[in-house]
């Protein structure tokens, strides 16, 4: 398969390396509960990170996302620092929510990242509101709102999408669909085969694409991205993908087998894309383990430097709660 | 009696009830297989099928709406929604809808539902995972509202909320769900609208609800080392609220404390305060009326913010002792 936007070799190895931080970083998160060391709860995206990184790699840092309950990967791959989530995920005053959002609020506006969000499907009118802004500010950035699922019956996704259609606003509706909201497999969930299909009852293209595959997702997503900038409205993708672990820390997975959870295993995103990197003769078997090596020290320094932190001073509590 | 949790009280009033009532059934995400957001409906499914324990998708308005659809027209449905702040999704269906039907149409018509969802902070969950938002359902007309504080409560409340022929929102506290106490096997009825004396006492009384019930006797047992008697009234139902017992045990002690972990400006603790200034017991009163709430702020991730963010043990019973120590002063 070519690649549709124009990215020079380095830039399609960066890629490589963000899909690896993703999984370590989530890998470091779900040790870190195991032992617990870490308070709270998270949810992990390892096995879907074709999606964030494939959807973001198009993206400027003008560009802006929408995130999910799911998002630490989201937020690498637009660009998040890993030593500042990590803080955050330790509930440290240099977390990017100065240690009072935890797993499930990161945001870097710096970045284009407007957030991560408690709330299944909060994200989704909040970024038809920021493609809204381009619109009446004639900018050129697009927004992507990520989903899951789950997501698309809440009335927030329906009403969100009805609204960006009649403005033809530039966002793209991304639906990470890895087969389950929490216990739920999505097919018992929905009348229909595919969450793509939906789109069609806004008017707007409905469009599937293997979520494991970073550059089919890249491709849709570029093809998406240059369809909503030139103002003819927005347009729903829908990743089909699995999350390899259980929905939150807490989860036992009885509502799927184990030998379901395997196949999806051998469905691997990152060796999917590392043997289409090597394929083209654009990664070595030497580079890529040199860029795991250099991500698993990216890794310990990040949790150097959280641990390292200091906790929020008491009166950091009363901050914030007011511009 | 035997000793189980309040998870388990809760589980057993609900499915005592069932194998009672053929209209009584389940609705919500994730209360099959995966046995409810906190895993309080385990093992329902396989008890009652899925018919009557309803796996829905993520559609807390639709799922509302269905309850009360299907309440108005003959069946008894208990719904939940996991965490308590997911209400704010379902809130035209429960407000506009569920609460004033009955008076809009003239008296025609009911809506029995229960409305179960754990609420509190305390386990990390964050802003939008550990609100306390029970003030604003308490001020619906229509609406009644219970806070078990125990297991023996939560069942014995339950079971009259089921019963009852009105939605009933039932908050159950995250961090109460695993504490154990003594509770009847067989099916039994605590009224709505009947307060409990948790704790009795002569020097103050603390009003408390949900998990503070819980951190006020932990409280009044420090303050007994110094000899302060402190009484502990949970009201277990904001509404109907049973003014009665607070105005007579504020008239006894002659002092009031109300603790809740909902945030203080605008919390119910207010209407407490207010019922018992406008009582005969405010001539009982020696002591200004005290109220310990959350602070004004999003609940934050930090543990020690989280803490800090609402009252703890140590709070009360430094409020106690400035208030009893206000009286010395004063006399
Ligand atoms: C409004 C709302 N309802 C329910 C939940 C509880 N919840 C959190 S994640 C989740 C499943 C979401 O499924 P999906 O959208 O497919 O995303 P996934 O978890 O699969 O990434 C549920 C039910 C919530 N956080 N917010
Ligand atoms: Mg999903």
């Amino acid at each position: 398969m070519e690649i549709l936007p124009n990215l020079t070799n380095p830039e399609l190895l960066h890629l490589y390396k963000k899909m690896w931080l993703i999984r370590h970083f989530d890998e470091k998160i779900d040790e870190f509960f195991r032992k617990g060391i870490m308070h709270g709860t998270t949810h992990l995206s390892i096995g879907q990170e074709a999606t964030a990184v494939g959807a973001c790699a198009v993206l400027t840092d003008e560009d802006k996302i929408t995130s999910t309950h799911r998002g630490h990967g989201h937020a690498i791959a637009k660009g998040a620092r890993v030593d500042k989530m990590m803080a955050e995920m330790f509930g440290k005053s240099t977390g990017y929510s100065k240690g009072k959002g935890g797993s499930m609020h990161f945001s870097d506006l710096e970045k284009g990242n407007l957030g991560s969000n408690g709330i299944v499907g909060g994200g989704i009118p909040i970024a038809v509101g920021a493609a809204l802004t381009a619109k009446m500010k004639k900018q050129k950035d697009v927004t992507i709102s990520f989903f899951g699922d789950g997501a698309t019956n809440e009335g927030s996704f329906h009403e969100a999408v009805n609204l960006a259609s009649i403005w033809k606003l530039p966002v793209i509706f991304f639906c990470e669909n890895n087969q389950y909201g929490m216990s739920s497999p999505i097919d018992e969930m929905i009348n229909i085969e595919h969450i793509a299909e939906r789109a069609a009852s806004y008017g707007i293209p409905g469009v599937i694409v293997d979520g494991n595959n970073l550059v089919e997702v890249m491709n849709a997503t570029y093809e998406a991205a240059e369809h909503v900038r030139m103002g003819k409205g927005p347009i729903l993708i829908e990743a089909k993908t699995y999350r390899w672990r259980g929905h939150s820390k807490s989860d036992k997975r009885k509502y799927r087998s184990r030998e379901e959870e395997r196949f999806w295993q051998t469905r691997d995103p990152i060796k999917q894309y590392e043997g289409y990197l090597i394929n083209k003769g654009i990664l070595t078997r030497e580079t890529a383990k040199k860029i795991k090596l250099e991500v698993r020290q990216i890794m310990e320094a990040a949790v150097e430097f959280a641990k390292r932190s200091p906790k929020p001073s008491i009166e950091e509590l009363y901050t914030d709660v007011y511009a | 009696m035997w000793m189980i949790t309040y998870s388990e009280a809760i589980r057993e009033a609900i499915s005592l009830e069932m194998q009672r009532n053929e209209d009584v059934f389940l609705i919500g995400e994730d209360i099959g297989v995966y046995g409810g957001g906190f895993g309080v409906t385990e093992g329902l499914l396989a008890e009652f099928g899925a018919d009557r324990v309803r796996d829905t998708p993520i559609s807390e308005s639709a799922i509302m709406g269905a309850a009360v659809g299907s309440a108005l027209t003959g069946m008894r449905p208990i719904l939940e929604l996991q965490f308590s702040d997911f209400i704010t999704i379902a809130m035209d269906q429960l407000v506009n809808q569920a609460a004033k039907l009955r008076y809009m149409h003239g008296g025609e018509g009911r809506v029995p539902l229960v409305l179960r969802a754990a609420s509190g902070s305390g386990t990390g969950a964050a802003a939008q995972h550990s609100q306390s938002l029970e003030a604003w359902v308490a001020h619906i007309p229509g609406l009644k509202v219970v806070q078990p504080s125990t297991a023996f409560d939560a069942k014995g409340l339950l079971k009259a909320a089921i019963d009852d022929d009105n939605p009933v929102i039932f908050y159950e506290h995250k961090l109460l769900y695993k504490t154990e106490g003594e509770v009847p096997k067989e099916q039994y009825s605590i009224p709505l609208g009947k307060a409990d004396i948790k704790r009795e006492g002569t020097d103050i009384t603390i009003v408390a609800t949900s998990v503070m019930v819980q951190r006020a006797l932990i409280a009044a047992a420090k303050l007994e080392r110094e000899a302060i008697n402190v009484e502990v009234l949970d009201p277990r139902t904001l509404v109907p609220l049973d003014e009665e017992a607070i105005i007579a045990s504020v008239k006894k002690t002659g002092h009031l404390l109300v603790v809740h972990e909902a945030v203080k400006r605008g919390g119910f603790g207010g209407e407490i305060a207010s019922i018992v200034a406008e009582s005969r017991a405010f001539h009982s009163l020696r002591a200004p009326i005290k109220r310990l709430g959350g602070e004004a702020v999003p609940i934050p991730f930090s543990p020690e913010l989280e803490k800090a963010a609402v009252p703890q043990v140590e709070d009360i019973v430094q409020s106690v002792q400035k208030m009893l120590g206000v009286k010395m002063t004063c006399i």
